[in-house]
Parts: C-alpha cells; structure tokens; sequence
C-alpha cells in the first residue's frame, strides 16, 4: 500500500532523509520511530505529497507521489493528521469539518451523515457549533481527527498525535487508532512514544535520517538484542559462583541475590544453568526469561548512529 | 480546475474573517470615511473659493481668478477620484496578507494543502478572499462619494459631475486590475515572509509608483483624462500579467511549507 525505495530529502547540503527504503501492507499500522529532528515530519509531508523528493520513489496504492495527477489521487485516498492540528479556530467543529469535507469532494449527504457520525464516536457531538478556538487541546486533536476521516481514506497519516495530550485524552486517541485498525485502515504513525509504539503497531521503522531496523515489535525485541535470564537465588555463596563459571557464561552480573546471564539459546542453556546451581546446593526461588524492550532497542540503535 | 473549490475556500475565509473584526473594520472605516470626508473639503474649497471671489470683487480688483471656482472643483473632483485607485492597491493587501499568512500562523495550511486542491485553486480562492470584499466596499464608498460631491458642487458647477467617464474607467477597469496587482504581489510577499505586518508593509512598499502617480496629477504633470487613463490601464494589465507569471511559478506547495520566512 505504501513503498518507498532509497527516498532522499535534502535541504540544500543538509540531508534530512536519506535513502529510506520499507513496504507497508494494506490494514497494517505502521510505527515511524525516531528522536526530534529526525526526518520523521519530512517523509509523512513527502508521502503526502505535500513536498517533493530530492531523489528515490514512493508510491501511495500505486500512484507516484512525484507525478502530479498521480498526487491529486493520493491526497483524495489519505487523511492527514499534522503535528499542529491546524484547526479553523474562528469556525466552530461543524464547518471545520464541513468545509474539509467538501474539498475533499464528499456529497453533501455523506458530509452531513461524516460528521455526526465521526463527531459522536469522539464525543464532540454537542459541541458541534461550538467554535474550535474555544475547545481543549485534547478535544482539538479528537476534531482533527475527525477532519482527518471525514472522506473515509483509505490511508492515514498521523503525526504525533498523542503528543502533549494528557494521560486520559492520549488514551481516547489511542483507542479511536486501534478502532481504526481493526476498520483494516492503513496508518503510517509517527511517534516517539514507544509505548503507543508497542501497543498499537504492527511494523515499526526506528528512523534517524537513515532507516536503523524495521520489523514487528516482537521481531525487534527478540532478535535485535541477547536475550536474558535472570534467576533469584536465596544466597549465592563462593560454590555457587565457581558452578557457574565453569560453564564460561556470557555477562554475567549478580545483584541483591539475583543472577542475571546473558543466553543465545534458553530452551538448552536454562536447564545447565539451573542444575549447576542445584547441584552447588543453591536455593533458586523463580527464574524468569528478560527480554529487550522497544525501548531497549531504540536507544540501542539511536545512540549507536549518534 | 475546479473554480467551485476555490469558492469553498473564500467562503470560508469570509466566514473566518466575520471573526477577525480588528482587521476587517480599518478596511472598512477608510473608505467610508474618505467618502464622506473629501465631498465635504471639496464644498468647503469650493465656499472658501466663493468666498475669496467676492471680496475681490467687493474691493474691485481685477478678478483674474474668477470663475476658477469650478474649475478647482472638477480638478479637485477627478484628484480624489484617484483615491480609489489609491485605496484599491491598500485595502486588498491588507486582507491578502492575513488570508495567506493567517493560514500560516495558524498551521492550517497543511491539512489545507493535504487536500486534493491545485495550487491555481488554492491562489484563486485565495485572490477571491482579497478581491470581493475590497471592490465591494470600494463601491460602496465610491457610490457614495459620488452622490455627496454632485450633491456639494451641483450648485458651484452647474451639473453633475459623476458619474462620468473617468470615474467609470477607474472603478471598472483601474480599481480591480490594480486590486489583482495588490493582491499577487501579496501572494509572493506572503509566501517568503511569516508575519502578517512585514507582508503587509513590504506590500504597501510596492505602492510608491502610485504615490508618483498622484503626485504627478496634483502637480499637473499629468491629467487623469480619459486617455492618461486608459494608458494606465494597458500599464497595469502588462504589469499583472507579469507579476501573475512569476507568481505562478513563486507560489508552490513545497516553498510555502518549508519556507519558514
């Protein structure tokens, strides 16, 4: 639904996004990871076809975004969610809506039946006449939201958009996304919330001008980093420790009773582990498997480009 | 293109603008104002000229100046006629740099361009924002100037004198060509800077050729007869069809949005 190969932006000498190559299915929930300023505002505005490419292709449902009457089309079949919700603060949810709705072409009925219906499931329904300018910050992002539906797109482009929302408002918005993904929607999600990340996305890129990795979140936990065992003892003592490095473990590391151990392969090398401390007269209280969080892999390749 | 897109557009914005009162009622004050005020200063020149006229003859000296009274008045009349050729360049700068600008500074142009309208219908409603409402109240205060003078100078001058061909050619054919060149060279102004004061001072900069202008007719260096006018008409369709050209190729989605100004 979404390709793009070796897609470069610069502006003048300065690359902003450089040679990004991915493929993103049809219903898929795509997570763009990245820091500030990492060329994450760029691609989507590229994707958009709201900036041209300095080189590479990237197709929307098989139309090029660098041929104009191509990208007529694509802007027809997306919804765009911009970092800043750009909201008509002077006309109230209503018109905002209305008026979005009629550029994007929709008949006045379907308009008409879009925005109730999108205006009820976010709960703004009552305050359909009330001007934007007047609304919270959550409540802003839930009616750009909405505005960003309102033709019914096959392909959603979301900016940030739990950003600087409180706890209760990033909720209701990460709700409606899901609802969103099991409508089938393709959503191409910037973000640094990892979390969100995690919970919501399908694939997730980690980005910093370059693609780092790209892969699902369980495919990026498992396989990026070393997996861990960590094994609660109720003492370690000397005999313990001299068990243990007879079996030349990788990283070892003790705390507070705890050994945690580096392992390539814990079906096979979990069972050694626990009867040489067994054996040792260790008293194992839980053994649990750790694995690399999102998190863990962000920073590993984020500080790794820095 | 689809001309019914860039109405959606202008809709809106005179919607939004109901909004905007600081902005819009400068723009209409002035024109209102000018309409009354100089129908007024022309009867008073008129009476203080009359005035003049019979002490002369009272003290019995050569009346060289008389009957310049009317004279004065018709120069006078087709002088402040110019106004509105004044006020056209103003009046749509203002309003355009608020209309392109205002879209910027309220981050809404990127959900606006995210949608599927050309660039040309985008400036077109755009350009229609600035223009009706300018013309409108050009008129309108042009309609009104015109029925206070002839109802101040009937007397002095013996007739009517609007409305006449010179009036005619500046509000049908001067005032909106020059509105159209006020309002692209917003467009381009507006689409490299990111304030709406700096768009619109640097606007106002390109209205000193009219100044000249004025200048040049109040000193007698040029009259604003019929075929001084036209002249100026073929001027400023040259000009707007230049400007309107470079604009087009100025004006582009991808400058506007990473043009920070």
């Amino acid at each position: 639904m979404i390709d793009a190969e070796n897609l470069t932006r610069k502006f003048g000498d300065l690359t902003v996004v450089d040679k990004l190559t991915f493929h993103i299915e049809e219903g898929e929930v795509f997570g763009f990871l990245g820091p500030n300023g990492a060329g994450k505002t760029t691609t989507m505005r590229m994707l958009s076809c709201l900036i041209s490419k300095t080189s590479g292709e990237a197709r929307i449902a098989g139309y090029d975004v660098s041929d104009e009457a191509d990208s007529l089309k694509i802007r027809k079949i997306i919804g765009l969610l911009p970092e800043n919700n750009g909201l008509y603060d002077d006309l109230t949810a209503y018109k905002n809506l209305d008026f979005y709705g009629k550029l994007y072409e929709c008949s006045k009925t379907q308009r008409k039946e879009n925005i109730e219906h999108f205006l009820k499931l976010l709960g703004l329904w009552d305050k359909k006449d009330v001007l934007a300018g007047t609304f919270s910050k959550g409540m802003k992002q839930k009616l750009a939201i909405a505005r960003s539906l309102i033709h019914e797109p096959e392909i959603l482009f979301l900016d940030e958009p739990t950003a600087n929302l409180d706890p209760e408002s990033s909720k209701t918005v990460r709700d409606f996304i899901l609802d969103l993904k099991k409508e089938k929607k393709t959503i191409f999600l910037n973000t640094h919330n990892l979390d969100e990340a995690q919970r919501i996305c399908d694939k997730i890129g980690i980005f910093n001008t370059k693609l780092m990795v790209i892969g699902s979140p369980e495919e990026l936990e498992d396989s990026t980093l070393r997996k861990k065992t960590a094994i609660q003892l109720k003492e370690v003592n000397d005999k313990i420790l001299k068990a243990l490095r007879n079996l030349s473990l990788r990283n070892l590391t003790i705390d507070n009773n705890k050994l945690i151990v580096d392992v390539v392969n814990p079906e096979n090398e979990n069972p050694i582990i626990v009867d040489a401390i067994v054996s040792a007269g260790g008293k194992i209280q839980y053994i649990t498997r750790i694995s690399s969080t999102l998190e863990d892999v962000y920073l590993k390749f984020v500080r790794g480009k820095k | 293109m689809k001309l019914w897109k860039s109405w959606v557009i202008a809709t809106k914005d005179f919607s939004t603008f109901r909004e905007k009162k600081n902005t819009i009622y400068p723009l209409i004050v002035l024109p209102l104002l000018l309409s009354i005020v100089l129908p007024i200063l022309i009867g008073g020149i008129g009476n203080l000229i009359g005035l003049i006229d019979n002490l002369i003859g009272i003290i019995g000296i050569p009346i060289l100046i008389k009957g310049s009274s009317s004279k004065d008045i018709t120069v006078l009349l087709n002088s402040f006629s110019f106004f509105y050729i004044i006020l056209a360049f103003i009046l749509p700068n203002t309003l355009a740099s608020y209309s392109i600008l205002g879209e910027k500074i309220e981050k809404s142009l990127e959900p606006l361009l995210a949608t599927p309208i050309t660039d040309t219908e985008l400036l077109l409603g755009k350009s229609i924002t600035s223009f009706l409402p300018c013309i409108a109240i050009i008129y309108f205060s042009a309609m009104i100037f015109m029925v206070l003078s002839d109802a101040i100078t009937y007397n002095t001058i013996g007739y009517l004198f609007f409305p006449n061909w010179s009036m005619a050619i500046i509000l049908l054919l001067a005032v909106p060509l020059v509105s159209i060149l006020s309002i692209q060279l917003n467009v381009i102004i507006s689409s490299r800077v990111s304030d709406v004061r700096t768009a619109t001072q640097l606007g106002l900069l390109l209205f000193l050729p009219f100044i000249g202008l004025y200048i040049f007719l109040e000193t007698s260096v040029i009259s604003l007869n019929i075929i001084n006018l036209l002249g100026i008409f073929v001027i400023l369709s040259v000009a707007v069809a230049i400007i309107f050209s470079i604009s087009k190729t100025i004006i582009q989605r991808d400058k506007i949005l990473t043009k920070r100004g």
